[in-house]
């Protein structure tokens, strides 16, 4: 199947417009076997993919608007195609434990297309479709929010777009900007040269380094508040306190990850002198955001918002990867990516599950709940030890790679850096402690029933991807390798700086010796 | 003694002003057709007002390029073909919106219909031309009738509007014919290909640049008036209010895009000749515009208000395009317009439909936010369509203004303001919040469920329309090429 991407992109869409017709009892059901073939698509990619070539693979390109360089151009390589499985298992998990009674029809269709976005941003290799799947993946999502959340949906909701859309828009400009040279080193001025809008094409394009300062900037912007990177996080907490579960599990596994993606797919390649100068200030922002949101984390009294928070944290580890420079780094950066998606969405589900039970997340409310709810708590047990980067698990391995990746940058903020699995420990271990040790104080809690059966069905598979991946990471590590490094070589290429060539140089010799 | 003039019917090329005759004719036709037999229902002279536009149109299609006729006053150039089909599409998607389930008054006249196409062969005439005197002579004819189309609506608030608007039109005609002397006391000529000439000449002249600065100061205060741009738009909101929906829609698209197409023709000349104080004008009034605007729309609590600021601030974005003076901007401002028309159209439509004789949910305003909460519970295809036109009027992507913002943002940073490429855009994420406004009241609030007649006012034609709207904006990515590689061939051909 050479076209397989449009398939998987555009399957979802299909059958959300198809699922209009379908009668409201059915279409839960309707959802799970659509996102079940989407799921079984990916994984027909993933087995066709050759994951010892480091080209674009599945290429597809149908000119749009041939006039003005725009063209549907999509393919996948190590980093984008986990990132596309992620993708599809954590939409079919959301919707099989799906709590949500009211309007079910609309939030299932309303998935769909948000899916259809999603895939559509990880594999588009062309920088205005990518754009467009990037905004649109903003209407469902405001709807998820403002349709099924808390008390205050409607800011959170309004908040999450506007934050986005704005920097969206400036990263649209810094597109626009980009194409233009593009346009203007291809031959001429005013309506001689070509135009595209092909991210292989401006791979080639070698930029003084003043410009690419610029556009570096003007990508952070758009990217950063994705991430979202201090101090544009505070959307963030807003929008999982408010959000119900299937959109907080969306948000932390999928969404979030477009922006670290679009710092690995855009900024480094095409801007490598900006981005190795800034690494120091991109790495302190990183430690801020790791050590400041864990200490926010561990203020909270809300579970949900401890894990908000520690999304945050999270995502700090993996910019921080991502800016190391060095095959271990990033690749340690897009496995955490990987391993922050499947973890944070399976514990944004388990406090879902115990919020379906409660009607509250507040922490001071629960306490003893091992008792009650021994599998819920096992479960719970383990996904906080992935996500505090307990060896043996999936957090694990990106968390390791990432410092040891960025111990060849830096070694003392590194150490800094590290000091996240001690604060990390501290929150989670504390907050474990808070709800399922302890006496069982609250009457209300004594007859609280433990996962059921369709429950436990979409957290289990979480747990073995968790800890298979987290002894034998290899499969998904490979690939990933092979695209990276030839991403380092092609950014130590187009470095225009001697300094640039020379530092991405050592870092991809420190590389060689130890593999 | 003048000597004898002789011209032939050849050197007149009577062809290029048949565009203009069939309306006025059509328009005639109506009329005597009325005087005959009276009281045919409205639904007749509604499709004889479409067959006539529809032959107009063939007519356009079959005008030759850069062709002048008519003692040259006419000026049939690729921007002229552009923007007659451009007046005459949105004009056949305007007028069958007067077949509305519930009676209005001004549709069972039909001079309203032959006002109508009187009007249309003035804006005809307008954009058609490089003769300051026929500009004028068109904008008037056009002005004229749009007044009494906006009376004819028949409450007070609408003869409210017709004179605020005919008060303003005055003024700004005043304008007008002020900037023109004051460019023909210079020059000593009307026809702008000649004013450029001696322009270019005479530029150096010492004390001469301050009178033709002004001169370009005056027209562009009137046409400030006519494109609404800031601090000259205070009348759009009230006028667009008191004019029917559908009217307000059609003024925010066809008025403003041959105002624009003169501005260029006028401000073209000034650009060429690198006179930079015009363009730092102009560019400084659109960047107002669009940020004022913005921040008003943002605060109002009737949807036709809100749509009215938010045209005006869509105006802005494309005069500084104008400001660009370059082929890219040129085309932008054409593309932005083509592409907008359906949407805002739609989206005043949306508005059409759900009107009520009187007002229902509140004393001051016809569509207030309230009126729509939980519309996705009422008619949920309904709010879906007016959640399509809001957004893409915000610029979502793959909805059709964001071609037009794109295109027009990438000529600001081809010419190198870059910084207006960024006003642009911050612009754009102010506005997604009161087009989200809407969004949300409709999508997330709960229906008022004793008065859920948002749909009242519908029929078969309004649908229609409304189907139109929504398949142009939704597929605009399909059509986009063409219609770039379309107005482009067309704007390259023209003289400017």
């Amino acid at each position: 199947m050479d076209n397989i991407l449009s398939v998987l992109i555009f399957f979802p869409a299909i059958a959300g417009l198809l699922g209009f017709v379908i009668d409201k009892n059915s279409i839960r059901a309707y959802g799970i076997s659509v996102t079940v073939i989407e799921f079984v698509l990916s994984l027909v990619l993933w087995a066709s993919f050759d994951g010892t070539s480091a080209a674009m693979q599945f290429v597809e390109l149908v000119p749009i608007v041939p006039d003005f360089g725009i063209s549907y151009y999509v393919a996948v390589d190590g980093i984008s195609l986990f990132l596309v499985i992620m993708t599809t298992l954590m939409t079919l998990i959301g919707i099989i434990s799906m709590s949500v009674k009211s309007e079910i029809k609309n939030m299932v269709i309303t998935l769909l297309f948000l899916e259809m976005t999603m895939i559509g941003v990880f594999v588009t290799l062309d920088v205005i479709v990518f754009y467009l799947f990037w905004e649109l993946s903003l209407v469902p999502m405001l709807y998820i929010i403002g349709a099924w959340g808390g008390p205050l949906r409607v800011y959170a909701a309004i908040k999450f777009f506007l934050y986005t859309f704005t920097g969206s828009l400036i990263m649209l400009v810094g597109i626009l900007f980009l194409a233009f040279t593009y346009h203007d080193a291809m031959g001429g001025y005013d309506n001689v040269g070509v135009w595209s809008f092909a991210l292989t094409d401006w791979y080639q394009l070698k930029l003084d380094v003043d410009v690419q300062l610029w556009l570096f900037a003007a990508f952070f912007i758009g990217f950063a508040i994705k991430v979202p990177m201090f101090p544009f996080h505070t959307w963030l907490p807003y929008a999982h306190g408010q959000a119900p579960t299937i959109g907080s599990v969306i948000l932390a596994a999928v969404l979030l990850k477009m922006g670290t993606y679009g710092f690995v797919r855009f900024s480094l390649p095409l801007f490598p002198d900006a981005s190795v100068m800034m690494i120091v200030p991109i790495a302190v922002i990183a430690i801020i955001m790791i050590i400041y949101t864990a200490m926010v984390a561990y203020a909270q009294e809300d579970i949900k918002q401890v894990i908000a928070y520690s999304s945050v944290s999270h995502m700090g580890i993996i910019m921080l990867g991502a800016f190391a420079m060095n095959t271990q780094g990033i690749s340690g950066s897009i496995f955490q990516m990987l391993a922050h998606g499947i973890v944070s969405g399976a514990l944004f589900m388990l406090v879902g599950m115990l919020y379906d039970r409660r009607h509250t997340k507040l922490m001071s409310e629960f306490g003893g709940l091992a008792l009650v709810m021994p599998r819920y708590a096992m479960i719970f047990g383990i996904m906080l030890m992935a996500s505090v980067g307990l060896p043996l698990t999936m957090g694990f391995v990106g968390e390791f790679l990432v410092l040891i990746g960025f111990y060849n940058v830096s070694p003392i903020l590194t150490i800094l850096a590290g000091t996240s699995i001690i604060v990390g420990a501290v929150y989670m271990l504390s907050l474990f402690k808070k709800t399922f040790f302890g006496e069982l104080t609250n009457e209300k809690n004594k007859n609280l029933l433990d996962l059921d059966a369709r429950e436990t069905f979409s957290l289990v598979p979480l747990v073995l991807i968790v800890i298979w991946l987290g002894v034998y990471p290899t499969p998904i590590l490979k690939p990933i390798d092979v695209s990276v490094a030839s991403m380092l070589e092609l950014m130590e290429a187009k470095a225009t700086k001697p300094k640039t060539k020379e530092f991405i140089a050592s870092m991809r010799s420190d590389n060689k010796e130890e593999n | 003694m003048l000597g004898q003039i002789s011209i032939t019917m050849q050197e007149l090329n009577l062809q290029t002003l048949i565009p203009m005759l069939i309306p006025i004719c059509g328009g005639l036709l109506i009329l005597i057709i009325d005087l005959i037999k009276e009281n045919l229902h409205k639904s007749f002279y509604v499709m004889m007002t479409i067959l006539i536009l529809f032959v107009d149109f063939g007519s356009v299609l079959s005008l030759v390029v850069n062709d002048r006729g008519f003692f040259d006053v006419i000026l049939v150039d690729g921007i002229a073909i552009v923007t007659q089909l451009l007046i005459l599409v949105t004009s056949m998607l305007f007028i069958p919106l007067a077949l509305t389930s519930k009676r209005f008054h001004e549709f069972s006249y039909p001079e309203f219909f032959a006002l109508f196409l009187f009007m249309i062969a003035g804006f005809q005439f307008m954009v058609t031309s490089d003769n300051l005197i026929l500009i004028f002579v068109g904008l008037e004819t056009a002005s004229l009738s749009l007044y009494t189309l906006i009376a004819m609506h028949n409450r007070s608030n609408s003869y409210e509007a017709a004179v605020k608007y005919f008060t303003m039109g005055a003024v700004a005609a005043g304008f007008f014919a002020m900037g023109s002397a004051l460019i023909y006391a210079t020059t000593g000529s009307v026809e702008l290909y000649a004013i450029k000439d001696v322009l270019g000449e005479r530029i150096n002249e010492p004390g001469l640049l301050f009178v033709i600065i002004g001169g370009g100061i005056l027209l562009l205060v009137s046409f400030a008036f006519k494109i609404s741009l800031f601090p000259f738009h205070t009348w759009v909101p009230d006028v667009y209010e008191g004019a029917s929906a559908p009217l307000a829609g059609y003024m925010s698209i066809v008025p403003k895009i041959a105002t624009f197409v003169v501005a260029l023709r006028v401000f073209g000349v000034y650009i060429d000749l690198g006179i930079e104080p015009i363009r730092i004008i102009i560019m400084t009034l659109a960047v107002l515009t669009m940020t004022l605007a913005n921040i008003m729309a943002l605060v109002q609590e009737d949807v036709k208000r809100m749509l009215a600021y938010s045209s005006i601030s869509h105006a802005g974005f494309v005069m500084a395009a104008l400001a660009l003076g370059t082929t890219k901007g040129n085309v932008g401002i054409f593309v932005y317009y083509a592409l907008f028309m359906f949407t805002n159209l739609g989206a005043f439509t949306m508005l059409w439909i759900s009107r009520h004789k009187k007002r229902r949910y509140s004393l001051r305003f016809d569509h207030p936010y309230e009126k729509f909460a939980g519309l996705i519970k009422v008619i949920p295809m309904g709010a879906v369509v007016m959640a399509l036109f809001m957004l893409s009027l915000a610029g979502v992507p793959p909805f059709s203004v964001f071609w037009g913002k794109l295109y027009v943002m990438s000529a600001a940073v081809d010419a190198g303001y870059i910084w207006l490429a960024i006003v642009m855009g911050l612009n754009s994420a102010v506005a997604a919040y009161y087009y989200l406004k809407l969004i949300v009241y409709m999508f997330l609030k709960e229906p008022n469920r004793d008065m859920n007649t948002v749909y009242y006012n519908i029929s078969k034609p309004l649908m229609v329309i409304i189907g139109i709207a929504v398949i142009v904006t939704v597929t605009s990515v399909f059509f986009f090429q063409q219609l770039l590689s379309y107005v482009t061939y067309m704007i390259d051909y023209s003289v400017i």
